[in-house]
């Protein structure tokens, strides 16, 4: 520094760094010595963290860096925490497997615990199509209701998330709407008069001259499943048909569609992906998020 | 404005600024006697409060003064819980409005008294003093080379100063942890990591600032002076140097007459004297933390020339203006529009938080509506509601808690998992209870509009705490 010529401002007496903006120069004022003292212990600092933390790249064959002596794994810490986790939830999710779904819901703490843990599940596994809250979405049922498919009773809740609907095993879920209008069944005037039909059933319209004529092809076709009133049967998981609730929606053309093409939608088997815990705390959940079963 | 003359360049301008070295000369007198008197009490608070006990039963700690155990705050009979952290802040609030007044009678004697920075730097003084002796041979000794004199001096000063940073450190976290247990755990090495982590920090911390740092932090660091200025007014009695009486300034030989000049006699004593390094005659100033030490410097000297004491005292501005015009000086006006504004918030924030702590109370109800549905349709045509029912028991016994729910006519009301429209519940104490409520009301008794008032009743006490909350349903005009 000392053989370059010193700017010197002129104003202050203090040096410049040199540099010039538009004739605006900047003075070169010392630091304090705290600072400077921080900086040092920083740069210390560095060389101890180097020695106790994994921090340098290493050589080849010494795996991807510098251990360190405190032999520190953020990996490891996370996989320890879990596991604290996992057996702070035990004694609670043992209790779980021990009680039925009723005791459960009836036992103000291992409730809370099934519910917490139900919310969390339902949120990773269910919200994607039942929606948050269970809220439900066209082709989805809405689970915060008191219309059930297949039972809103806990067992039947239990059973339903454990083996699916529609799945390939045997305790799943099983029926299928014919495809009236793919297949043949019915001609398109008698599926136009039937859905005419289903409507009346729930007031949706007033009857009319398709409609009673849809009667007729409602008591040959439907009434197997869907009963002679339309109230369904949950053990075919036939839905009530003169309820205000519409799994795919109620307009003249939705119900043609399904009559002509039922969409017959699926869940999985939760019993094969999720442990019996959750499956249970899931139960508890979705029943409680109704309160009622229909 | 004077204008800027250029200083001639030096060629070895250094990269930083150095400190100046202040070697405060020890006197005697009143406030010195009461600021060691004050360190001592200060000292014996900050150490001791820890490990007075208070017993709240068995499942409870019985350390009296307690912070974030679980969470809470333990103050003797007070105990305050997370969602109740607005005390905290109305101490918080207290402790600064108890500042502002102090400042705006009395100066600085935040600064000059009760700091923690004063304290303790006066401490690592006295130390120093110790190892080192008085101002005069602190000079000598620094200037003297590396014999083993210095260096055991030095080195014996700077082991007592970290042993007291340490002790420092470790009083603070005894706050934070039952004391005894923590003291046990702490030197068997048992601790948790936190506690050492914040040991070592308070070491380095109360060592830099009191030992090497001191009258830096207060200059450079501090917000307080800053503000100052706009607390104290020309009212307030500041540590003053009474010019209208020392000048003209001089000094003075034995038999001179007193006539035509002040009472200075320019001996520096105020300026030896004063831990930060500054001049008092000098008038008010950023540095000055009015700690009267100078007082008690110039009081000395003035016994001993035969003149009156007190050219240094706390004095007013006004009243050093009104002295040099000639005129006589008022009395301290203790009743001034900012003292009273300030005396009457504290007031009333103290009552209002008396207020608020007399009256809490035992439970609380916390009510979530359900944002995902936030309604459903039920086959029946009803319109049904999900809520999210918090009860919080503040005691440690069980309660007996009963809800109710007003607002709308014909509501259906239960609680999962219990007896249907069974709302009597018993909650577990010390903590968090959730229920989930299920409302069904028919359609046409909503309108989209709708509340709902949920109170929650101890059945024993009669206590209670009611929620608000909105009734969702499809709007309708």
């Amino acid at each position: 520094m000392s053989e370059h010529d010193k700017d010197i401002d002129a104003a202050t007496g203090v040096e410049t760094t040199g540099h010039e903006w538009d004739g605006i120069k900047e003075l070169n004022n010392p630091l304090p010595r705290w600072w400077l003292y921080i900086f040092y212990i920083c740069i210390a600092w560095a060389v101890v963290y180097w020695i106790f933390m994994p921090a340098w790249p290493a050589l080849p064959g010494m795996g991807t860096n510098t251990p360190g002596i405190r032999n520190h794994s953020d990996r490891a810490l996370v996989a320890e925490s879990i596991d604290a986790l996992r057996s702070a939830r035990a004694e609670n999710g043992a209790a779980l497997i021990e009680a039925s779904v009723e005791d459960i819901l009836a036992d103000q703490d291992l409730r809370q615990f099934a519910m917490a843990a139900g919310e969390s599940a339902f949120g990773d596994n269910c919200a994607t199509c039942h929606g948050a809250g269970g809220r439900g979405a066209p082709g989805y049922p809405t689970l915060a209701d008191d219309v059930w498919l297949w039972g809103g009773g806990l067992d039947e809740i239990q059973h339903t998330i454990t083996y699916g609907v529609r799945q390939e095993n045997m305790e799943s879920r099983f029926s299928m709407m014919p495809a009236f209008g793919r297949d043949q069944v019915l001609s398109a005037e008698e599926i136009t008069n039937v859905a005419h039909y289903v409507r009346t059933l729930s007031g949706l319209e007033e009857a009319s001259d398709a409609s009673i004529a849809g009667q007729e092809v409602f008591e040959w076709n439907c009434v197997a499943c869907h009963g002679e009133a339309g109230t369904g049967d949950q053990f075919q998981g036939a839905p009530n048909l003169t309820d205000r609730d519409w799994l795919y929606g109620s307009d003249m053309a939705t119900v043609q569609a399904t009559i002509y093409n039922p969409r017959n939608s699926a869940m999985p088997a939760w019993g094969e992906r999720l442990d019996e815990t959750t499956v249970k705390a899931l139960a508890v959940y979705v029943y409680a998020l109704s309160g009622s079963e229909g | 404005m004077t204008a800027l003359k250029p200083t001639p360049p030096s060629d070895a301008q250094p990269m930083y600024k150095k400190r100046e070295p202040v070697h405060p000369k020890l006197v005697s007198g009143k406030f010195r006697s009461f600021k060691f008197a004050f360190m001592a009490l200060a000292l014996a608070v900050y150490y001791g409060l820890p490990w007075i006990r208070w017993d709240r039963g068995p499942d409870a700690p019985d350390q009296a003064i307690l912070f974030f155990a679980d969470g809470k705050f333990y103050f003797g009979p007070i105990e305050i819980w997370p969602q109740e952290v607005y005390y905290i802040t109305g101490i918080l609030i207290l402790s600064s409005l108890g500042l502002f007044l102090v400042t705006s009678l009395f100066g600085r004697v935040w600064c000059g008294y009760a700091c923690p920075q004063t304290v303790w730097t006066d401490l690592y003084i006295a130390v120093e003093r110790f190892f080192e002796g008085d101002r005069n041979k602190r000079i000598k000794l620094d200037r003297a080379p590396w014999t083993f004199n210095k260096i055991w001096r030095k080195a014996a000063k700077h082991a007592v100063w970290l042993l007291i940073a340490a002790a420092t450190g470790g009083a603070l976290v005894f706050y934070f942890h039952d004391a005894p247990s923590l003291a046990y755990n702490f030197f068997t090495g048992h601790a948790p990591t936190t506690a050492y982590v914040f040991v070592a920090i308070l070491t380095f911390t109360t060592y830099s600032l009191a030992g090497t740092m001191r009258e830096q932090v207060c200059t450079y660091l501090c917000p307080w002076p800053r503000i100052q200025a706009a607390l104290t007014d020309e009212d307030a009695l500041n540590v003053t140097y009474r010019w209208d009486r020392g000048e003209p300034r001089g000094p003075h030989k034995k038999n001179d007459t007193w006539d035509g000049r002040g009472d200075c006699v320019d001996c520096n004593a105020c300026v030896t004297a004063c831990p930060m390094g500054i001049d008092i005659r000098n008038g008010a100033q950023l540095e000055c933390i009015h700690c009267a030490l100078c007082i008690d410097a110039c009081d000395d000297i003035m016994k001993k020339v035969g003149r009156p004491t007190g050219l240094i005292a706390y004095d007013s501005d006004k009243n050093v203006e009104l002295r040099a015009a000639g005129q006589p000086a008022q009395k301290f006006r203790l009743f001034r529009p900012r003292v009273i504004i300030y005396a009457v918030l504290i007031s009333a924030i103290t009552a209002l938080m008396a207020y608020g702590l007399f009256t809490r109370s035992t439970f609380e109800l916390n009510v979530l509506k359900d944002r995902s549905p936030s309604f459903v349709q039920l086959s029946d045509g009803r319109i049904q509601n999900g809520y999210a029912i918090k009860l919080v028991n503040k005691r440690i016994d069980p309660k007996n808690i009963r809800l109710e729910v007003t607002g709308i006519e014909g509501a259906d009301v239960s609680l999962v998992g219990e007896e249907h429209g069974d709302l009597d519940v018993e909650i577990p104490g010390e903590g968090v209870t959730r229920f989930r409520m299920i409302i069904k009301i028919p359609e046409d008794a909503v309108d989209g509009n709708d509340r709902l008032r949920i109170v929650a009743i101890d059945t024993e006490t009669g206590e209670q705490d009611a929620n608000f909350i909105p009734f969702s349903s499809p709007r309708r005009n």
